[in-house]
């Protein structure tokens, strides 16, 4: 950052700068070294005493066959919404940027899932999909498929991947139209006089110029699919039957909830923390070289 | 485009159709389905086309239960949610912009400590360090009230590098222009940069507003009252009745009235939601 302070006064920028520290110390780092904290100690059944234990919290969490189910429930959700919304969203994008008349009116329609809640998407495909009265479970049920989200867990991913898709496009699709009309038209009409058609155009040339876009919404759509689908799961399937739709940050939100196992619990968000700060640390050297291939 | 079509733009007028399609489809079918009688709607023999029970629903859904449940009206749901969106994005654009302000234009004592404190805490959303947080909500006793239903959120970074980088861009001659003609500090501030940050204040608020009314996880923690619910954890209450007893006109209806003000939101301000979105996320 270059130096290019102007006003003198030390008492002024200290007063403009405190309530942003204030509430960053009071929520962000004290609670996030009191789960550091508990991490390392394990409390009596009546928390009377705690003890200090070591790594015993995240030992113990790493022998629980749970616990790796949740990362395997994660990884396929990530992985599937990850790429059914980046495909659509891309899709959508390359057709929206050809000149073609009414592309405003597309797009007011497709930034719409955005605005709309995480939990709210999913009561509106749970109206879709109830077994029984929803309009797509009957026309599954008709046509021979035993639709249930409720007891096949199978189904249950499908629905919570469905709803996290549709939330997830307008933001792909925003992202992708924007890095199209990044790339330079000359590039491409230089090819075109080349002799290479659309389709040849699209690989050889738009998608590489793309990448750096593509590299920062993986993350993001990862991010998204670790944090804010816990709307969706708590909503449509509470991360049931049978833990089939128990990401992570589900599981750290159900054992925290009942609350017995304080120390497993923050040495799960612990962990949580490492993720996002990798993630995070991942997007920032990849959006700063602006990969090209 | 480079070459002629024969078909034109056949394909990619179908693709977006398509598109518009999977993305409208869920909504407008919860706007018919509020608009229907119940018993319709649980044979699932609901029709495509709007029925005659909305006013009807909308009422009972906003104004009062339906005497079959002991359900929270969901006007005052939508007016707990109002005031927390814009609580966080009014005490998000306000505590940032001060603390972009003093990291740009001044220098003082541990002011790079303070610019990484403050952007450190980019890396760790609510979700993860929710239950400490939540304990320490507890202990200043802000369970049930807005303060602990906003200040906790507004903990984050994103706006004030936003300000920051936007106020790096500002030419030091207005600062030395300003200067010569007697302002100080505080009125650079108020006749100078809060003007030309209008833009970004704007943009920053939409993408905010819908953060704050969307926002799931935290609500439904720290608040146990019924009066206190935000209308997105207060529609999982509804349908939470697992059978033949959901009302789903209500719900339905609660889904309407939970999409209404984001999604008008960026309707009607496309250009700034994009501008914000973009920004706040590079």
């Amino acid at each position: 950052m270059e130096n290019r302070a102007i006003f003198s006064g030390k008492l002024l920028p200290c007063l403009l700068i405190l309530p942003q520290l204030a509430v960053s110390l009071i929520f962000f780092y004290w609670p996030a070294l009191q789960a550091l904290q508990q991490s390392f100690l394990v409390q009596d059944a009546f928390g009377l005493s705690t003890e200090f234990v070591w790594f015993e919290n995240y030992l113990s969490l790493l022998q629980t066959p749970e616990y790796y189910h949740a990362i395997g429930v994660t990884f396929v959700f990530s992985a599937l919404v990850a790429f059914f919304s980046l495909t659509l969203g891309l899709l959508l994008a390359v057709m929206a940027n050809r000149n073609i008349r009414g592309v405003q009116i597309y797009r007011t329609f497709l930034i719409v899932p955005y605005a709309v809640a995480p939990a709210v998407a999913s009561v509106l495909f749970i109206f879709m999909f109830q077994p029984g009265l929803g309009m797509i479970a009957r026309a599954l049920q008709r046509n021979g498929v035993d639709w249930n989200p409720v007891l096949n867990g199978t189904h249950a991913m499908i629905l919570v991947v469905i709803v996290a898709v549709w939330n997830q496009i307008s933001y792909n699709f925003l992202f992708f139209l924007a890095g199209l009309q990044a790339i330079p038209k000359s590039v491409i009409e230089a090819a075109a006089i080349d002799g290479a058609r659309p389709m040849r155009r699209f690989w050889t040339i738009i998608f590489p110029l793309l990448s750096p876009t593509t590299f920062f919404l993986i993350i993001v759509n990862i991010t998204y699919v670790f944090f804010n689908t816990l709307g969706i799961i708590d909503t449509a399937t509470g991360g049931g039957p049978n833990g089939a739709t128990q990401t992570l940050v589900y599981k750290v939100f159900q054992d925290g909830k009942v609350g017995t196992d304080l120390g497993g619990s923050a040495a799960q968000s612990v962990i949580l923390m490492v993720i996002v700060v990798a993630l995070t640390a991942f997007q920032f050297r990849y959006v700063e070289k602006k990969v090209h291939y | 485009m480079i070459e002629h079509r024969r078909f034109g733009n056949l394909l990619p007028h179908l693709i977006l159709l398509a598109g518009v399609a999977i993305v409208a489809f869920p909504v407008y079918l919860a706007i018919i389905a509020s608009t229907h009688d119940n018993t319709v709607i649980a044979n699932g023999q609901m029709p495509l086309y709007p029925g005659s029970h909305g006013l009807e629903t909308y009422w009972n859904t906003i104004v009062s239960g339906t005497g079959k449940t002991t359900r929270q009206a969901v006007g005052v749901m939508m007016l707990n949610s109002l005031i927390m969106a814009i609580g966080i994005a009014v005490g998000k654009i306000a505590i940032s912009i001060i603390s972009a302000y003093a990291i740009v234009f001044f220098s003082f004592p541990f002011r790079m400590t303070a610019f990484w404190t403050i952007f450190i805490t980019l890396m760790l959303p609510v979700e993860v360090r929710i239950f400490p947080t939540y304990k320490i909500t507890s202990d200043l006793h802000m369970l049930d009230s807005y303060a602990g239903l906003i200040l906790p959120l507004i903990a984050s970074a994103t706006a004030t590098l936003l300000f920051r980088q936007f106020f790096m861009t500002v030419p030091k001659e207005l600062v030395e222009a300003s200067k010569i003609d007697g302002a100080g500090p505080i009125r650079f501030f108020w006749d100078t940069l809060l003007p030309l940050s209008v833009t970004n204040i704007a943009a920053l608020f939409v993408i905010l507003f819908i953060y704050g009314w969307n926002q799931y996880l935290w609500p439904l923690l720290i608040t146990t009252r019924d009066d206190m619910q935000t209308i997105v954890i207060g529609i999982k209450k509804i349908i939470d009745v697992h059978d033949a007893l959901t009302e789903w006109q209500v719900a339905m209806a609660t889904a309407v009235l939970a999409m209404l003000p984001p999604v008008a939101v960026v309707v009607l301000m496309q250009r700034l939601f994009v501008k914000g979105l973009i920004e706040t996320e590079k």
